[in-house]
């Protein structure tokens, strides 16, 4: 312990002789670490993000589209030929025990007006639980309800987007807009949910009953079908089996036969997040690997300079190889030397990592999120740097020959 | 007894690729304790390589040396250095002090390889500088010494371990003859006083002079080596100091 410190004092006296040149050799793990501390923050930002819009769109997720259908040769895509009606929709949810709710969809680009604004926003014909389902609460009002279902009457609840372009200031329930030149009474209004994974704003979009938007909206040439139904597993663990149940079901349901494929396509949200957490991992996995080869290059800056240094203090060398250190005590010495180098550029390249962080974010907007581990892991990976760029040239020092070393002008 | 330093027959030939250059050729001679040894010769004479062959810093090539009936032969590098740490004090022409370092912390050196805990550390330092009149210097750098009062630091430096023996490479090369007076009279002291043995290279002949025994070196062989029947006898030539 007490030559540990001893090795200490030498190493930081040593680096304290050449201010300017310790200060630049530092400069390159300085860098190295603040790179990697920012790539990894902006990374796990990324991820964070990634993971609040999966929680932003519910849990236990399936999303059975119509379509995918085979018509003379000819393939279409996923919700583009109805082949899902609302009957498909009630039996999911009346015989598969796994599933909580069910909300099939109907919807539509459509313009909607309030006095001499309007919007052209998204209209979802679908059920009341459609809400539970997004776990999306309201900001002002009611929900539609099973009666307005059953009524077909004509209201709707408006997201943040749509109530702000079209009504400013004013509270939008109670109000009449038009949608398609119906009129709807607005019932409520919901909180705001902000971007989807996709980057598509999730408040700009209007609920309405889906028997109304049959009757009076976009229910023309397939009457009682819907493109989309949206299901609620019970549990995290019901989701894949509901999946199976589903696709069983449709396939009885439509009579389709064993040499048949889908007219419909059932997909696990859960998966389809799973797969964006994945690639959001992979960048940040990729960030950290470019910043760390600025820290590689750091090290190879604190190896020359070790290098030099041995050269430079060979006659030092020799003084105490003659009066009695061994190899060991010699490769100590170095080996601290450049770990304090590598080790301070790490300090203080973590302090210049996380400001310029906070000032990429203040410009960018980018999401960024600071952890521990990461910044630990920064450190030890800067002393470990040190370490192995600082070994080889502390091992040709330990074993200089003490005789050429005393000798050496 | 036997003596303190045992030499039979050392050889030592340096290869320079195909060429074989004798640096020893043949020394054999026995060195006891408290004896005070001036070795002279001319550059190339071999006095260098057999001081760095008395000091553990070089192996013979063939023939035998034994300190206090130890040899070298086969020891690794470490255990060289451990030798060379406890048994052996060198002393140089150009002082060798670590630069940047003060008085005590070079002094201190070899203490902290021998792993001497800090407290006795500090005993030894104070004594050994002591003994070659440092104090008042204690906390200095080289670069605010003069030549003499460095080399003073490097002799506290060699004996700071109590060793067998002090090894000085033309000590006072560096100095002018009054300094070099001084550190003669201190190599005295010590070697009369405390039982010192030392081994001293050197060109001049009335630096030589100090020494009880001459031993001069030619062409790798010793020539002459002849005992101060003066100085044995008990007159000692003074220093000025």
């Amino acid at each position: 312990m007490t030559a540990f410190f001893a090795s200490l004092r030498i190493a930081v006296r040593a680096l304290m002789v050449n201010k300017m040149r310790s200060a630049l050799t530092m400069l390159g793990i300085i860098i190295g670490v603040g790179a990697v501390i920012a790539m990894i923050a902006v990374g796990s930002g990324a991820k964070a993000r990634i993971a609040e819009q999966i929680a932003s769109m519910g849990s236990n997720i399936l999303i059975v589209l119509s379509g995918s259908s085979t018509s003379g040769g000819m393939r279409f895509g996923s919700g583009t030929v109805p082949t899902l009606t609302v009957e498909d929709a009630k039996a999911i949810v009346n015989e598969i025990p796994a599933v909580r709710y069910i909300a099939p969809d109907l919807s539509g680009v459509a313009q909607v007006v309030y006095g001499n604004q309007n919007w052209s926003t998204v209209v979802h014909g679908t059920y009341p639980e459609v809400l539970e389902i997004r776990e999306w609460p309201l900001d002002s009002g009611r929900s539609f309800t099973q009666q307005d279902l059953d009524g077909a009457t004509k209201v709707c609840v408006l997201g943040k987007t749509v109530a702000e372009n079209l009504f400013g200031g004013i509270d939008p329930v109670g109000q009449v807009i038009r949608i398609k030149k119906v009129p709807f009474t607005v019932v409520g209004v919901l909180a705001p949910k902000g971007q989807s994974t996709w980057g598509q704003d999730q408040d700009d979009t209007i609920f309405v009953p889906l028997t109304t938007a049959q009757k009076k909206l976009f229910g023309t040439t397939f009457p009682g079908m819907v493109r989309v139904i949206t299901v609620q597993a019970k549990g995290p663990d019901d989701v894949r089996e509901a999946e199976v149940q589903i696709t069983d079901l449709l396939r009885q349901r439509h009579r389709l036969q064993p040499n048949q494929d889908n007219d419909f396509s059932v997909r696990n949200l859960t998966e389809v997040m799973a797969s964006a957490e994945q690639s959001a991992n992979v960048m940040s996995l990729l960030l950290g690997a470019i910043a760390s080869i600025s820290l590689i290059v750091g090290g190879i800056g604190i190896m020359n300079i070790m290098l030099v240094s041995v050269t430079e203090r060979t006659r030092e060398i020799g003084i105490r190889i003659a009066v009695g250190a061994k190899s060991r005590d010699i490769l100590f010495q170095f080996l601290i030397e450049s770990l304090v180098l590598s080790m301070m550029g790490g300090t203080l390249g973590i302090a210049i990592g996380v400001a310029g962080t906070f000032v990429l974010s203040a410009i960018t907007q980018w999401p960024t999120l600071f952890s521990i581990q990461a910044i630990l892991l920064a450190f030890l990976f800067s002393g470990s740097v040190g370490v192995f760029f600082g070994f080889y040239p502390a091992r040709k020092a330990s074993l200089l020959n003490p005789i050429e070393a005393l000798r050496y002008e | 007894m036997e003596p303190l330093i045992q030499v039979e027959d050392l050889v030592k030939i340096y290869r320079l690729g195909e060429v074989e250059i004798p640096a020893i050729r043949g020394v054999s001679l026995a060195i006891e304790r408290s004896e005070f040894v001036a070795i002279m010769g001319a550059s190339g004479s071999g006095k260098s390589t057999f001081m760095n062959i008395l000091g553990f810093l070089d192996q013979p090539t063939s023939g035998q040396y034994l300190l206090e009936g130890m040899s070298g032969e086969r020891l690794s590098r470490d255990e060289l250095a451990e030798i060379r740490n406890r048994k052996i004090g060198f002393i140089f022409q150009g002082f060798n002090l670590l630069s940047r370092t003060s008085t005590l912390e070079n002094v201190e050196l070899p203490l902290i390889y021998a792993q001497v805990p800090s407290s006795r550390r500090k005993e030894m330092v104070k004594k050994s500088v002591s003994a070659v009149g440092l104090e008042g210097r204690e906390h200095h750098l080289p670069s605010q010494l003069s030549g003499g009062q460095q080399q003073r630091v490097a002799i506290a430096r060699a004996l700071v371990n109590e060793p067998s023996i002090l090894l000085a490479d033309e000590p006072t090369g560096n100095l002018d003859s009054k300094t070099s007076e001084e550190i003669m009279a201190i190599f005295q002291r010590l070697n009369r006083d405390l039982g010192i043995t030392i081994i001293m290279i050197t060109h001049e002949s009335d630096i030589a002079s100090y020494a009880k025994r001459k031993i001069l070196f030619k062409d790798g062989s010793v020539v002459h080596d002849e005992r101060n029947v003066a100085l044995l006898a008990g007159k000692e030539r003074k220093g000025n100091t």
